[in-house]
C-alpha cells in the first residue's frame, strides 16, 4: 500500500494526461460538492426552524379544561370544570416518568386591558402564577435578582419577576427595579428579579411577562384551588406523546368526565409537533443524500469510464508487465488504487470547495443579520467522514470493472496490440 | 534445461481450427544458443509463446529446468515467468514513460527486491550492455539498437534460466543487428541458455544450433559452426 514505486506510478499515470484527469475528477468533485452543500442547506433550514422552538423543553404537553360534551354519572353535558391543585399530586402518583408538572394560572392575555400599574405608568402584560420549576420548561435568563423559589410558594409572598419588556415600559432607563413595587390588578407585588427570554419565537410578547408565585396568585386573585392549565414535561427517556393518554384519563376520572369525551380535556403536544418537524428534516436530509449521491454516481461512472480507457491504452504495457512476471492481482491493485486515489482526491477537493461555500454563506449571514428560517448551515465531521467513505467505496467500484478487464486480457494478446 | 514432447497447438478461427504446432519434440541443454527458424506461419512464434508461458499448449509435455509446466494459473505463470524466463521482443516493448534504468529494474521489482538493491543491480546490467550513461533516458530518447540492449538488460536482470528472444533484430538495420547479436553471444558465452526466433539466415548462423520449423513440425535440427558477430561490428 505505502509503496513508493506504486505511488510514483499512480501519479505518473494520472499526470500523463492532465486535462483528462482534471475533467474526470471534476465529475466526482461536483457530486460531493452538491452533496455537502445540500446537506448544509438542509441543516441551515433545520437550525432556522428549530430556533423558533427556542429553548422550550420539547418533551412537553400543555393541558387545559373545556366544557364536557357528554353527560356522565348524572352530570350534564356542557358542564365546565377546573383542574384543582390536588390534580398535580394525583398525576404524579399515577403516571411515572414525568419530570415536571407545573400548574399555572394567568391574568391578561392577548389584547387584554391594562392590568399593571406603577406610579403614573401602566401596561397590559401576561401575569402568571407559577411554581419555580417553570423556568426549566420555559427557559429564561434571569438578568438581575432571582427567580421564584419554594419559600415564595409556601409563604405566599407577593413577589414578581418581570421581563425586560415590562422593565422598559414601567421604569426609566437606568432605574433599578429590584425592591420596587408594581400594582397588578390593584395588588402590590415586589419586584425581585428581571429576566430575558432567548426565545425569538415568542418575540416581543415573550419579554412582556410577569411571574409571581402560584400560591400568592391564587390568593390575590381569588382562584382558590383552581388551576388554569398545566405544563407537563416527561423524563428524557420517555415520550410525552405516549404518556399523555394516561394523564388525560387520570384527569377525566377525577373530574367525572365520560371516558370517551375527547373534548373535555384539551391539550397540545409539543413533542408531537416537534417530531413532525424532525421527521420533515429527516426526509429533507434523505433527499439531499439521494440527490448528492446520484450526482456523485455520474462522476463515478466518469471515473470508471476513464479507467477503462486508461486500461485500454495501457493494454500493451500490461502485457509487457505480465510477461516480465507481474502478478495479476498486483495489476488489479494498481488499477484499483489509481481509481480510489483519483476519486478520493477529487472528492476532497469537492469537500473543500463545499466547505468554502458554506463558510462564505455563514459569513454573509453574519454580516447581514439573521434571516427567516435559515441559520448557520453546516455539515458535521460525521457527514464529511461519511462522504469520504462513500468516495472510497465508489472509487473501488469505479475501478473494479476496469481492473477486471485489465487482467482478463491474456498477456500474449496484450503484447500483440500495437 | 527445456524438454518438449509431442507439443500440439491449434487456434480456433471461427468455425475453422488452425493446427499450428503438430507434434514438436526437442530438448535444449544448459548453455545452448538455439535459433528457431521458419517462414511466417510456420509456428515459430507460437512455439516461443508456449515456451514463454504466455500461451498454453493443447497437448504434450513441457518441462523447464525439471519443473513440469502445465495447467498454470495466471498467478503461477507470472511467478514462473519472472523466475525462469527473460523476454526480448522484436518491438522492444519497453515501458515508454519509465527510464532505461526503471525498465531494467522492473522484473526485480516484481521479485520484491528492495529499491536500492534493485537500482544497483539494474545499473550493473545497463553497464554490461554499455548503456550506463543513458540510464536516466526515456526509451523515446534512445535509438533502436539501444532500446534492444535495454530490453536485453531487462531480460537478464532477473537472472533467468532461459532467455527467449522473438525476432530480436527484426526491427534493426544489419549493423545494429550484429551489435545486438554480439551482445547475445556474449551473454551466451557466460553460460546462459538462449533461444532466438528469427527468419534471417545470417542471424541464425550466429547461434550454435538451428531448428527449422515448417508448417508446425521440425524439419531440420542441426548443430552449426557459430559465426561470431563481432567481426561485422
Amino acid at each position: 500500500m505505502f509503496n513508493k514505486d506504486r505511488w510514483r506510478e499512480i501519479l505518473e499515470v494520472l499526470t500523463s494526461n492532465v486535462w483528462r484527469t482534471i475533467f474526470t475528477a471534476f465529475g466526482v468533485c461536483w457530486g460531493i460538492f452538491i452533496l455537502i452543500v445540500l446537506l448544509a442547506a438542509g441543516k441551515g433550514l433545520e437550525n432556522g426552524i428549530k430556533k423558533d422552538f427556542g429553548d422550550i423543553a420539547t418533551n412537553t404537553m400543555f393541558m387545559w379544561t373545556r366544557a364536557t360534551t357528554r353527560a356522565y354519572e348524572g352530570l350534564p353535558q356542557g358542564r365546565r370544570f377546573e383542574f384543582k391543585i390536588s390534580d398535580v399530586q394525583a398525576i404524579r402518583d399515577n403516571v411515572p416518568n414525568l419530570r415536571f408538572i407545573s400548574p399555572r394560572n394567568q391574568l391578561g392575555g392577548f389584547g387584554g386591558n391594562n392590568n399593571v400599574v406603577r406610579g403614573i405608568r401602566t401596561g397590559a402584560y401576561n401575569v402568571y402564577g407559577d411554581y419555580p420549576e417553570i423556568i426549566n420548561q420555559d427557559p429564561m435568563a434571569v438578568t438581575s435578582g432571582r427567580f421564584l423559589n419554594y419559600n415564595d410558594i409556601t409563604e405566599k409572598r407577593k413577589v414578581a419577576i418581570i421581563g425586560l419588556g415590562v422593565k422598559n415600559d414601567l421604569y426609566d432607563k437606568d432605574e433599578d427595579p429590584l425592591g420596587t413595587y408594581i400594582k397588578i390588578q390593584g395588588v402590590n407585588f415586589m419586584v425581585i428579579g428581571t429576566y430575558k427570554k432567548n426565545n425569538s419565537g415568542g418575540g416581543e410578547e415573550g419579554q412582556k411577562e410577569i411571574f409571581v408565585p402560584f400560591t400568592s396568585f391564587s390568593q390575590a386573585f381569588n382562584r382558590g384551588e383552581d388551576v388554569g392549565w398545566m405544563a407537563i414535561t416527561a423524563n428524557d427517556g420517555s415520550s410525552i406523546s405516549v404518556l399523555k393518554d394516561k394523564i388525560v384519563s387520570v384527569m377525566k376520572e377525577r373530574h367525572k368526565v365520560h371516558p370517551e369525551d375527547t373534548r373535555a380535556v384539551g391539550y397540545f403536544d409539543l413533542y408531537e409537533q416537534y417530531n413532525r418537524v424532525e421527521s420533515l428534516f429527516g426526509a429533507l436530509k434523505a433527499v439531499a443524500y439521494i440527490v448528492g449521491i446520484m450526482v456523485l454516481l455520474s462522476g463515478i461512472i466518469g471515473v470508471s469510464n476513464i479507467m477503462l480507457i486508461v486500461v485500454k491504452e495501457r493494454t500493451k504495457e500490461i502485457g509487457i508487465r505480465r510477461a516480465l512476471g507481474e502478478q495479476p492481482w498486483s495489476i488489479k491493485k494498481q488499477i484499483l488504487m489509481e481509481s480510489i486515489f483519483l476519486t478520493l482526491i477529487s472528492g476532497m477537493v469537492g469537500i473543500i470547495f463545499g466547505s468554502l461555500v458554506i463558510f462564505g454563506i455563514n459569513s454573509l449571514l453574519d454580516s447581514v443579520g439573521p434571516v427567516d428560517m435559515f441559520m448557520s448551515p453546516s455539515v458535521s465531521v460525521g457527514v464529511v467522514s461519511g462522504a469520504l467513505t462513500i468516495l472510497m467505496v465508489s472509487g473501488l467500484l469505479a475501478g473494479f470493472i476496469p481492473a477486471q478487464s485489465a487482467i482478463r486480457v491474456r498477456p500474449i494478446e496484450a503484447l500483440r496490440t500495437e | 534445461m527445456i524438454e518438449i514432447k509431442d507439443l500440439h497447438k491449434s487456434y480456433k478461427m471461427g468455425s475453422n481450427s488452425l493446427h499450428v504446432l503438430k507434434g514438436i519434440n526437442f530438448n535444449i541443454e544448459d548453455g545452448e544458443l538455439v535459433a528457431i527458424m521458419g517462414s511466417s506461419g510456420s509456428g515459430k512464434s507460437t512455439l516461443l509463446n508456449i515456451l514463454g508461458m504466455l500461451d498454453g499448449a493443447d497437448s504434450g509435455e513441457y518441462t523447464l529446468d525439471g519443473v513440469p509446466i502445465k495447467n498454470l494459473s495466471e498467478t503461477k505463470a507470472a511467478l514462473y515467468r519472472n523466475k525462469f524466463l527473460g523476454f526480448v521482443f522484436q518491438s522492444f516493448n519497453l515501458i515508454n514513460y519509465k527510464s532505461a534504468l526503471e525498465n531494467v529494474a522492473l522484473p526485480l521489482y516484481y521479485q520484491k527486491v528492495p529499491r536500492k538493491e534493485r537500482q544497483e543491480k539494474a545499473m550493473q546490467y545497463l553497464d554490461k550492455v554499455g548503456l550506463k550513461p543513458w540510464a536516466h533516458h526515456l526509451p523515446s530518447e534512445l535509438s533502436g539498437g539501444q532500446k534492444q540492449r535495454v530490453a536485453i538488460a531487462r531480460a537478464m536482470a532477473a537472472e533467468p534460466k532461459v532467455l527467449l528472444a522473438d525476432e530480436p533484430t527484426g526491427a534493426l538495420d544489419s549493423k545494429t543487428s550484429y551489435e545486438v547479436m554480439a551482445l547475445i553471444q556474449k551473454i551466451n558465452d557466460e553460460g546462459n541458455t538462449i533461444l532466438v526466433v528469427t527468419h534471417e539466415e545470417d542471424i541464425a548462423h550466429m547461434c550454435k544450433r538451428i531448428v527449422h520449423l515448417k508448417d508446425g513440425v521440425i524439419v531440420e535440427d542441426k548443430k552449426i559452426e557459430q559465426v561470431r558477430a563481432e567481426q561485422y561490428v
